[in-house]
Order: C-alpha cells, then sequence, then structure tokens
C-alpha cells in the first residue's frame, strides 16, 4: 500500500455565472486525472413543453429559459419555425430583428464585463464590493445596459422576455421618429464602451492559450448575430439543417446537460466571443475593429481570461450596428409577415452573447409541434471548459487550495457559462490524491 | 398638500417554475388596478435590472417566492433609509449565479451607489414547489387575494 498525502477541497458554490453545478477535479500525484463538470439541476423540460403547442409559441416560452439572452432563444426559434413554413424574412423586419438582438448583445455583455467578470480582475469578490470603491465604473456598466435595455424595450415591448416578437416578424413596429429617439442614448453608450475596451484592456491577463476547433456564424459582409451559416476554424460550413450531421450531443454521467462534439474526426469545440471574434474580425464595423486593434487583440484570440476585451468590442461593435440600422431604417409596411403552417422541418441558428444557439421544430400540418430540440452555447462548451480547466490547473499544481479554487473560479467565468440554458451550475472541489 | 410619489411593484420569478411565478401572478392580479403614478413590472431578479427598475422612485414594492417551510405564508418587509439592507438582514447571499445574487445582492448594490429608493417594502412569500411548470401551488394560491390587497395598500 503506497501513503500518499491527500488532500480535499470544496469550495460551497462559484458566485457570479449563471445557475447552479459543481466542478470537480482530481489531482493523482502531480497529474490532474479528473476534471468534471457536475450539472446536477434536473434538465430543463422546455423542449417537452413545446410539443404539442402551437408553431406561433416557441418565441413567447423559449424565452423563459433565460432573463439574460431571451432574444436568442426566441430569434433561433422563429427562425427555425419560418424554415419550416418556407417563409424567408428579409428587409427592415431582418434588420429590426438585428437591432433587437444588439440590444440583448449589448445588455447581456455589460452584465458580465462588469458585474461578474471584472470584479475578478481588480481583486473584489464581487460587484458589490466592487461598487464602494469604484461606484463610477459600476455605474459606467450600468448605463450600458439601459442602453441594451433601451432598444429591447422599444422593439420588444419590455427588456426581459420581449412580447412583441412573433413568428413571421413583430406584432407591431416602429416609426423613424420612435427609434431616433435611442440615438442619443446610444451614441453617449457608445463612447462608454470604448472606454470600457480601454480599460479592461489594461488588466493582467494569465498566459493561457486553447487550442480547440472554434465555432461561430458567418453573415455575410457584417458580424454575426442574429443569423448565419455555421464555420470552424478547421475549415467545416454547414447550415442550420445540417448543425446535426455536424454536431453529436451526448450524455455524460455526471451531467444532465449534454455534451456536444462535432462529428467524424472532430471534437472539442468552442463556441461564443473568442470563436466569433477569431472566425470574423474582419467584419467588426470601424470603431470596433480599431478598438480591437489598440486593445492589442490581434487577428484571433484564444486567451480565454481575454475574452472580457472581446465582449467589450461586441458591445462597441453592437453599438455601431444599432446606431447604423437605426439611421437606414425604413419602416417595413407589415409589421410581420404571414407564415401559414405546414408540415415540416425547420432549424434556425443564431449567435447568443454566449455562442451558438441551434433550435429545430417538426411540426404536423396545422402547426402543431411534434418536437422540438434546442442546443444551447453553454452545453456546447461544457468539454472544451472541462479540458480547458484541466490544463489550466495541471500547470499551477504547486499553488495552494485556495488560491487555485479561485483561479478555477475565475476561469470558469471567463466562458459566461449559462447553466440556467444548460441547465443549472456551480460547485468547486479539488481532490489532491 | 404632498406631492405625487412615484411607485413601483415589481413582480420577481419565472411563471414558467411553478410558485416562483407568484411574483408575476400578483402584477398580473393588479394590472387596471393601481393608482395613477404606479408602474407595474415584472422582473427576472437580476440586480442591475431591479436597480434600474427602482432608480428615482420613492416607494418600491417588490413579491418574491422564497423557500420556507409554511407554503403560502406571508412575510412583509418594509426597508427605509440607507442602511436598509443590514436592518433587514437581506445581505447578499452566497449566490451562484446572477440570478441567485437577487434581491439581496440588488439592495447591498444599491446601497453602494446611493440607488436605493426611499422606502423599499418586500412580500416575501414561502414557496411549496419551485419545479418546472406553469400554475401555483394551492397554499401559494390561496394566498393570492391577501397577498394582492396587501400590495395594493402598500402603494394607496
Amino acid at each position: 500500500m503506497t501513503h500518499q498525502h491527500v488532500r480535499t477541497l470544496t469550495a460551497l458554490g462559484l458566485a457570479r455565472v449563471e445557475g447552479e453545478g459543481s466542478l470537480h477535479v482530481r489531482v493523482a500525484g502531480d497529474q490532474v486525472e479528473d476534471v468534471r463538470l457536475e450539472i446536477y439541476e434536473p434538465p430543463r423540460f422546455f423542449e417537452a413543453f413545446l410539443r404539442g403547442r402551437s408553431y406561433t409559441e416557441p418565441p413567447d416560452i423559449t424565452a423563459r429559459v433565460c432573463g439574460i439572452c431571451p432574444v436568442a432563444y426566441q430569434t433561433s426559434s422563429f427562425l427555425a419555425i419560418e424554415a419550416a413554413c418556407g417563409v424567408v424574412v428579409e428587409g427592415p423586419l431582418a434588420e429590426l430583428r438585428r437591432l433587437l438582438y444588439c440590444g440583448e448583445w449589448i445588455a447581456s455583455h455589460a452584465l458580465h464585463i462588469y458585474m461578474l467578470h471584472a470584479p475578478d480582475f481588480l481583486g473584489y469578490p464581487g460587484a458589490v464590493e466592487m461598487a464602494r470603491d469604484h461606484r463610477d465604473l459600476v455605474e459606467r456598466g450600468l448605463a450600458l445596459r439601459r442602453a441594451g435595455n433601451a432598444i429591447m424595450e422599444m422593439l420588444g415591448g419590455r427588456a426581459v422576455h420581449p412580447v412583441n416578437v412573433r413568428v413571421g416578424g413583430f406584432y407591431s413596429v416602429p416609426g423613424r421618429s420612435d427609434l431616433g429617439q435611442l440615438t442619443a442614448q446610444l451614441r453617449a453608450a457608445l463612447e462608454l464602451a470604448l472606454e470600457t475596451v480601454r480599460w479592461v484592456s489594461g488588466f493582467d491577463f494569465p498566459d493561457f492559450t486553447v487550442d480547440h476547433e472554434l465555432v461561430a456564424l458567418s453573415q455575410p459582409d457584417v458580424y454575426p448575430i442574429e443569423r448565419g451559416t455555421v464555420i470552424t476554424s478547421g475549415g467545416r460550413s454547414f447550415t442550420s439543417a445540417e448543425f446535426e450531421q455536424n454536431v453529436v450531443e451526448q450524455q455524460v454521467p455526471h451531467s444532465t446537460a449534454l455534451q456536444a462534439r462535432l462529428s467524424g474526426q472532430g471534437g472539442t469545440y468552442l463556441t461564443g466571443p473568442l470563436a466569433r471574434y477569431s472566425l470574423n474580425a474582419r467584419y467588426l464595423p470601424p470603431l470596433a475593429a480599431a478598438a480591437a486593434a489598440q486593445a492589442g487583440l490581434g487577428e484571433s484570440c484564444r486567451n480565454p481570461f481575454r475574452s472580457i476585451i472581446v465582449r467589450a468590442v461586441e458591445v462597441v461593435c453592437a453599438l455601431e450596428e444599432a446606431i447604423r440600422l437605426i439611421e437606414e431604417y425604413q419602416p417595413p409596411d407589415v409589421a410581420s409577415l404571414p407564415v401559414p403552417a405546414q408540415s415540416g422541418r425547420g432549424h434556425g441558428v443564431s449567435e447568443a452573447p454566449r455562442g451558438v444557439l441551434y433550435q429545430r421544430y417538426d411540426l404536423d400540418p396545422d402547426g402543431t409541434i411534434l418536437s422540438a430540440r434546442i442546443v444551447p452555447p453553454t452545453s456546447q462548451n461544457q468539454a472544451a471548459i472541462e479540458r480547458d480547466l484541466g490544463r489550466f490547473v495541471q500547470a499551477r499544481l504547486g499553488l495552494s487550495d485556495d488560491i487555485l479554487t479561485r483561479l478555477c473560479e475565475q476561469a470558469i467565468r471567463n466562458y459566461d457559462p449559462c447553466i440556467s440554458c444548460a441547465t443549472h451550475f456551480l460547485q468547486l472541489r479539488i481532490e489532491r490524491g | 398638500m404632498t406631492s405625487v410619489r412615484r411607485a413601483v411593484i415589481i413582480g420577481i420569478g419565472n411563471e414558467y417554475r411553478s410558485d416562483d411565478g407568484v411574483g408575476p401572478a400578483v402584477v398580473a392580479s393588479l394590472r387596471g388596478r393601481v393608482p395613477v403614478g404606479v408602474d407595474l413590472l415584472i422582473s427576472d431578479g437580476e440586480p442591475a435590472g431591479l436597480i434600474e427598475a427602482w432608480t428615482g422612485a420613492d416607494l418600491v414594492v417588490v413579491v418574491d417566492a422564497v423557500a420556507g417551510t409554511q407554503p403560502g405564508l406571508l412575510h412583509r418587509v418594509v426597508l427605509a433609509g440607507s442602511d436598509a439592507s443590514r436592518r433587514a438582514g437581506l445581505g447578499a447571499e452566497a449566490g451562484a449565479s446572477s440570478h441567485g445574487l437577487g434581491l439581496g445582492t440588488a439592495i447591498e448594490l444599491a446601497a453602494a451607489l446611493g440607488r436605493l429608493p426611499g422606502t423599499l417594502i418586500v412580500h416575501a412569500v414561502e414557496a411549496a414547489n419551485f419545479t418546472q411548470g406553469v400554475g401555483l401551488s394551492a397554499k401559494v394560491r390561496d394566498g393570492m387575494v391577501e397577498l394582492s390587497a396587501a400590495v395594493l395598500a402598500d402603494v394607496g
């Protein structure tokens, strides 16, 4: 029998990520033997909720999957249903959808940057403590979030779980003067967003690079947000209809969220800001591109700790896009296109703030939903997070458990996991044997 | 004669999580019944959103479901002044998510930013069931009339 020094560390809950779960790290000797994201909240049954409901309902039902990114869920759902019914929404309605989605990006990223992630880099346990010393910074984050919410309130009817979104378009659309009321606020927010990029690019970042295949959408001539085809750093390109041939979900014993891998020779992959930026940086609008260059991001970014810079650049991008869309806006003749029910299968993808979000619906002839599938970004990233954390811990085994736990918490927040969508998150345990 | 106060009633919760929907249900029951100058809002409890919702309000009434041992039991807590969060014992809980951060964190953060409302009243309802699904449990539903009346009385 060998005698080993055994240390077990348990942290009761990782703060500042979405949902509940735990991270379990087992270290044998000087090797990380196992890393598991254990997600113990029962799976969410939205896919089951949707069966038997009308094809008009998913935008309202799926919005409830997440309070932080409801527009993402609405968007992938109506794209899938419109595809099933053979309808393509273009022109001003499609532009309004992009504008609405910009609002969500701004609000979601501002929340993550200022309330969840920045405290890690400044040495605070959370946003409350940071606010006591840096009231101006937190107010800046809230002002940015407010700008995003203003877009969502204008187009969606309200910021949380927008009610004005429907299959085919909107229930009502704004006039030019309505949208024009947002411009001054968005221009002011754009300045705050540029300040944010400068601020976060000055943080100290651990030296850490990931080598996963990167997966993001590609949208002609623009930075991908509300639709597109899927592309990867390994050279794949596929439509939403081909998603399930290219992405394989599998159950793992320790998680109630399914883990995703690329089919065939592909494996673990990463979606989200790092992938979006690395595959689409050349499509950033001018101010965002300049801010990225000044922040030293380069053509790609594979350090998850620097994802806070990418998010800040994407806030600039979303604000620039929002201002452009408002300036170019010509109200559509109708608030929505007719989408007659028909039997069929449809697929939809969009870029949620946390990455590619896929949905698929099967409809019967009167539009009743026969089956639904939702693949959220966090479950796609779960295996990549596990692999990255294993490498991250391996390189830092000399650190004390306390420090290592704190660094792991920070490392996980790099991915902005929304386990409320994938199910729930997070408690940390490191076993050393 | 006093000037008209701006008041906001906020229902926190998710109506797809059973009793967690009691806050939104109360807000729904009060539509068309509140005095002029009183806004009705539904929130997922995310702190930044809550602070935005109550900024500038003199009076804020929040309805939220809480875990407890007596489903349907109503609690009413009145917070006033800058040390409201400490007096109410609603410190920032060690949450695992920004949803989990919730009301306690929102109050602490608002206090740090000087953005607490003049008076904040919290109606907390002990829930029986937070699982996926729509509809309230019987004991929580039975308390809805009393709860809505109490909220209405706060802004009356």
